[in-house]
């Protein structure tokens, strides 16, 4: 043994939580908060928004222009690490299907880079079996969850309308900001088409809400992450840097989780992981363990974790973990808008995002795809980055400058001229919508890779049905339409058809993954009870995306902060109840 | 290829010691600063600061007289005018010399454009290309500034746009390209964002579109609006 020997921490936690994004550091908060100890086991680097900064850089402030890399692929100043691939970490795809998979390997996860996008799942996203007959029912209804939607709002804190929409529930909102110039052109345009558009719902602080964290600067840059003021939602920022405050939580970075002990009663004692730096093994014990790697993280790391008691991985019994795995549908087109050219310099930055959206305003029962999507928006005077000027010969050779018609491409005064008069006129936008989760796309255990640590990866079995692809049909046309009528001229993504399945992105595009541990009433069917609570294991819940059952044609962050803090507080009851 | 041997191998070929000590002196640029400096503070994980740290440290890829040609181009294609500087003045030739040692697929079009560029000139003037005078070099140029374009217009009609002449394509590809690294350089330089009127990344209040903007698109905003987005003083 004296080579390769596992070393077990003496000390035992009431909870071990692998993972630190929404999910993990909501469960981190509110044990922390309610005096249990907490171990958060993160299989990336360690991460502190004060320190690790990339806001308020210039574009000449990076060699590369803000060029992306693997490490970074949205770019320099994006505050995410990794994300598409990642050394010594592979995974697989069965053959004529895809998936693209994102994994951000930091404290925080992907929150400290997303778009921010804060919404609720209506009364209708619990029930869509109910609607349609397709997929399943969720074993919770709204009412179930707005309580804890409520307390995220103000917890967090996000910007918003009430607007007394069926199926987009009104919240705790802060003011909105004002849209900008283009977002103007963009509304008239879209209401004019009959697409309802209402200020956007992000979770940025427009407004104060504690004396911990300030109000947005805005600067535009949320997916830097918000090192000035933690105006934005990151579980960085907004929880695990407040939880450690409460002295209950350790940290163990660079962790690679590797099984989920149990015992010979099937219960879970803790975590074993490979720590990246040293490459040795630990086990971290703990009289609970919380799953929030991300979906199919989650499923990996419970099929990989086989025992006696599970011998088809734990929370497997059903047979559905890593199954009706789905991810948002996506499609976008853009192009520029004439009205703009050479137009007024100010600053337009705002916030990290759009000022306004469209949820989904149509009646499925009228149209030839189940379920509905929203719609974000882009354009305006953005910060210059890497690729900017590309291509200028495509708009200083077709459209008139300065009443003057030109040759395309060219060089000196006059070509600058050209950037100088076009800049700021871009507009786009995407639909993001909701897919069916079926049993047949997966991610399981492919039999014959590992990773470098010598862990199992997934093998993924996704593809698309006529349901998404009808409904990115209809996004394309919607977009059509809405560009036209403002007079935009569409320079990307307008001559989509069938062939490419009308410009829907591959699954795993969005980074919307989910359902691969399904929550249920019938532990035959689904892996986890409506409290997060694996059914086969009581000590063994999973607080991210994989236990949703559907994912709505929202983005799907605001829900798992609010099952997370539901489930962490049923936790915190059973204990008491000596359940746990 | 080791920095330190690289240059060893030109001192053995020269075989001249004073070329060593002059190739070691401070001016000399060729090696761009470790990772610290380059990003300025910017946040780097600890395998990303690697990986930087190795392509800064390789030798150059253009030889000294592709990047003097580059450096004649940048200067044709942004020129100083009454508004801003040059690409030379924002030192675009620096982000082309690093950039092309991360994209490497950018090497083979530029080293082969630059070679196809000094051909046609000795074919013409019997000269490279910087050694054309400047006459000359704008001949060239206007040879391969000017791409074709096909777009549809409002009614579906493909159109076609500008003329290229008989075996100057590869020359406009390669231009096209050049013109697009310049551009970008440029424009995320601190001249060129000065020059577009960039006027953000920097802390203010978003109090909505300007009035005199809105008045001239004929916009404004709506009784809603006003009333639940949030506003500030106006300063």
């Amino acid at each position: 043994m004296g080579e390769f020997n596992i070393k077990k921490q003496s000390k035992k936690y009431d909870a071990v939580i692998v993972g630190s994004g929404a999910g993990g550091g909501m469960a981190a908060y509110i044990l922390a908060n309610a005096g249990l100890k907490v171990c958060i086991i993160e299989a990336g680097a360690m991460y502190d928004p004060q320190k690790n900064v990339t806001q308020l850089k210039n574009p000449w402030e990076s060699p590369r222009r803000g060029a992306s890399t693997k490490h970074r692929p949205f770019g320099d100043f994006d505050a995410c690490y990794w994300g598409w691939e990642i050394d010594g970490e592979p995974y697989t795809k069965e053959k004529g299907t895809q998936w693209d998979w994102w994994r951000a390997r930091m404290l925080g996860g992907r929150t400290n880079h997303w778009g921010r996008i804060s919404l609720r799942f209506g009364p209708k996203d619990f029930k869509r079996r109910s609607i349609d007959g397709l997929g399943d029912d969720w074993p919770i209804s709204y009412d179930d969850i707005k309580p804890f939607y409520d307390r995220v709002d103000k917890l967090i804190g996000v910007f918003g309308t009430n607007e007394g929409l069926e199926n987009d529930p009104d919240g705790f909102f802060l003011p909105p900001p004002k849209p900008r110039l283009h977002e103007l052109f963009i509304k008239n345009a879209a209401t004019t088409a009959g697409v309802r558009v209402i200020p956007s719902r992000l979770s940025i602080l427009t407004k104060p809400i504690n004396n911990d964290r300030g109000s947005c600067q805005f600067c535009g840059q949320c997916n830097r992450n918000c090192s000035y003021w933690k105006a934005d939602f990151s579980s960085t920022n907004v929880l695990i840097y407040p939880a450690l405050k409460t002295g209950n939580v350790d940290i163990i970075p660079n962790a690679m989780a590797r099984e989920v002990l149990t015992n010979d009663e099937g219960l879970t004692t803790g975590v074993s992981y490979v720590n990246k730096d040293d490459m040795m093994e630990y086990q971290v014990m703990g009289k609970t363990v919380i799953v929030a790697a991300s979906a199919c993280e989650s499923a990996r790391l419970l099929l990989n974790s086989k025992s006696q008691r599970h011998p088809n991985g734990l929370a497997n019994s059903s047979n559905v973990v890593g199954k009706y795995l789905h991810d948002s549908t996506g499609a976008a087109l853009g192009g520029v808008l004439p009205a703009l050219f050479d137009r007024k310099r100010y600053n337009e930055d705002g916030v990290g995002g759009m000022h306004i959206y469209s949820p989904w305003w149509l009646d499925n029962k009228k149209l030839d795809f189940p379920r509905g999507y929203h719609i974000e928006y882009w354009g305006g005077m953005s910060q210059p980055s890497y690729g900017f000027g590309w291509g200028i010969e495509n708009q200083n050779g077709k459209y008139v400058i300065h009443g003057k018609s030109k040759q395309p491409g060219g060089y000196g005064a006059s070509l600058k001229e050209d950037y100088r008069f076009f800049y700021g006129a871009g507009v786009g936008m995407a639909g993001r919508g909701e897919a069916i989760a079926l049993e047949s796309n997966y991610c399981a255990i492919d039999p014959n890779v590992v990773d470098k640590y010598g862990i199992p990866v997934l093998k993924f079995n996704v593809k698309w049905s006529e349901h998404e692809i009808n409904q990115a049909k209809h996004m394309k046309e919607t977009f059509k339409e809405i560009m036209h009528n403002m007079g935009a001229i569409i320079t990307w993504g307008g001559d989509d058809d069938a062939s490419n399945n009308y410009g829907l992105e591959t699954p795993g595009k969005i980074i919307h993954e989910a359902g691969t541990v399904r929550m249920g009433n019938d532990a035959k069917k689904s892996a986890l009870n409506k409290y997060s609570q694996a059914h086969d294991c009581k000590n063994l819940f999973c607080v991210d995306g994989g236990q949703f059952v559907s994912q709505a044609d929202k983005n799907i962050t605001w829900t798992i902060l609010a099952l997370s803090m539901r489930a962490s507080e049923y936790i915190i009851d059973e204990m008491k109840k000596q359940n746990l | 290829m080791d920095r330190r041997k690289s240059i060893k191998t030109l001192v053995i070929g020269a075989a001249a010691s004073g070329i060593l000590v002059d190739a070691c002196k401070p001016s000399d640029k060729k090696t761009p600063e470790a990772t610290a400096d380059a990003f300025a503070g910017l946040d780097r994980m600890k395998e990303e600061k690697a990986a930087y740290d190795k392509i800064a440290a390789e030798p150059d890829f253009f030889t000294e007289h592709e990047m003097k040609t580059i450096k004649v181009l940048q200067d044709i294609i942004i020129p100083k005018d009454d508004i801003s500087g040059s690409a030379s003045d924002a030192k675009v030739h620096e982000f082309i010399g690093y950039i092309v040692k991360e994209k490497t697929e950018l090497q083979t079009p530029l080293r082969g454009g630059l070679r196809w560029l000094d051909l046609q000139c000795i074919k013409r003037y019997e000269k490279s290309f910087v050694e054309c005078d400047s006459k000359q070099q704008l001949a060239m140029v206007d040879d391969i500034a000017w791409p074709e374009i096909e777009y549809k217009d409002d009614k579906g009609n493909v159109v076609k746009k500008g003329k290229v002449k008989p075996n100057m394509q590869q020359g406009v590809s390669f231009f096209s390209l050049l013109r697009n690294l310049v551009a970008t350089g440029f424009y995320t330089s601190e001249i060129g964002v000065k020059d577009l009127g960039y006027a953000g990344n920097t802390p203010n209040r978003w109090n909505g579109v300007p009035d005199d903007v809105l008045k001239q698109y004929n916009l404004a905003y709506t009784d809603k609006e006003l009333k639940e987005c949030v506003s500030f003083e106006k300063v």
